[in-house]
């Protein structure tokens, strides 16, 4: 019924230091998620592209010094596309993730407090159908617990390697089809800054 | 004299420095306990408990509760950390945000606050129906998953991606304001 003490106490700890980071990186806010999705705030995907190759790098690296297993979701088709697609419309009505919304009830949003009771009932709902629900999952075929390396016979460094360079890629693409805005921004930010200073001059 | 100002206390940091943070976040868990960041599962894990309580004859003949021994665990007390962390991050920085309808949803919608709670209710449900249909969801699939370069994550955040930017941009329109 429980785990040991000290796992439930890694657990907060851990869980602590994540919604730290999801509420100052604001994403536990509606409109940087539905932003996201309507394309105009990209704050996202920066958080997710840089966790993402970060945390690659560091697991596949203490993989490799033998300290961790990879736990892979197995790809059963039907599970995956359709959990994929409803997913998303769900996200996207709902404008929370389901750790964000965990966040943003710490944050006080009504909206996502209500939608954390629905959580709680949908996989409610998933139990008791589980059997069923299970059958169709596996329906299409399940491919097992495989990653794209061991699809393509390839090393994992080159994936984590191809990300990285698409991110950067990505970010310098960026600045230059938005560069009247990003530079509006950092004038913007050094006018502050000076400012402050000043402030800060004129108290002593 | 120039005091620092203890980082808390900022609404908002880098969105590359909150990656950072998670990505090594991530590489803690795996070193700890060696399990992946995820929020879904526990829910799951709830909810079974709640169904035992509530109705014992709907788990005695369901083959859930053969495959899978839902427990008070790791991921439980890293949903009360998230929730807890939150709560402390947006006091220390003033960013309380007691909202009952977002601007962009009053906008669109209208005020009407039975109108977002419904959505809200079954939008949730439904994305979390989807999560554990895919094993996983925005952390699961989208972080974990993804970082460790699985081929099931992979196809599951592009589907996720793909579908919530058609809805929304069927909802919304490309022209919204996201910072009103």
């Amino acid at each position: 019924m429980f785990d040991p003490i000290w796992k439930l106490a890694l657990g907060l700890f851990t869980g602590v230091v994540f919604g730290i980071l999801l509420q100052k990186g604001a994403v536990a806010k509606f409109r940087v998620i539905v932003g996201q999705f309507i394309l105009k705030d990209w704050t996202v995907v920066k958080i997710m592209g840089t966790a993402v190759i970060v945390g690659a790098v560091g697991v596949y690296g203490l993989l490799a010094l033998e300290v961790v297993s990879l736990h892979i979701r197995p790809l059963a088709w039907a599970g995956i596309v359709v959990g994929g697609v409803l997913f998303g419309v769900g996200m996207a009505v709902f404008g929370y993730c389901p750790g964000t919304s965990v966040a943003a009830c710490g944050e006080g949003r009504r909206d996502a407090m209500v939608g954390v009771a629905g959580m709680l009932v949908a996989a409610g709902v998933y139990v008791v159908l589980y059997p069923w629900l299970h059958t169709l999952s596996e329906s299409l075929g399940n491919a097992g617990e495989v990653t794209l390396p061991d699809l393509t016979g390839t090393s994992p460094w080159l994936w984590i390697g191809v990300l990285a360079i698409l991110a950067v890629l990505a970010q310098f693409l960026s600045r230059l089809f938005h560069p009247a805005r990003t530079r509006r921004d950092r004038q913007q930010t050094v006018r502050v800054r000076k400012l402050r200073l000043r402030k800060q001059f004129e108290k002593h | 004299m120039t005091s620092i100002k203890n980082p808390l206390q900022d609404k908002q940091w880098s969105p590359y420095l909150v990656g950072l943070g998670i990505g090594v976040l991530s590489w803690f868990a795996f070193a700890s306990v060696d399990h992946p960041l995820g929020i879904t599962t526990a829910f799951e894990h709830g909810a079974a408990l709640g169904v035992q309580a509530i109705a014992p004859g709907l788990a005695a003949n369901n083959e859930y509760f053969e495959t899978e021994t839902p427990k008070v665990s790791w991921e439980t007390m890293l949903v009360v950390g998230v929730f807890l962390g939150a709560f402390f991050s947006s006091l220390a920085s003033g960013d309380r945000e007691r909202i009952v309808v977002p601007v962009m949803w009053k906008e669109r919608f209208g005020p009407s606050v039975p109108l977002r709670f419904t959505a809200a209710f079954f939008g949730a449900g439904l994305m979390m129906f989807g999560a554990r249909l895919a094993q996983g969801c925005t952390s699961g699939h989208g972080i974990s998953g993804t970082l460790q370069l699985a081929a099931s994550s992979w196809l599951f955040a592009i589907l996720f991606f793909g579908t919530g930017v058609a809805t929304s941009l069927l909802l919304y329109g490309r022209r919204s304001k996201t910072h009103v």
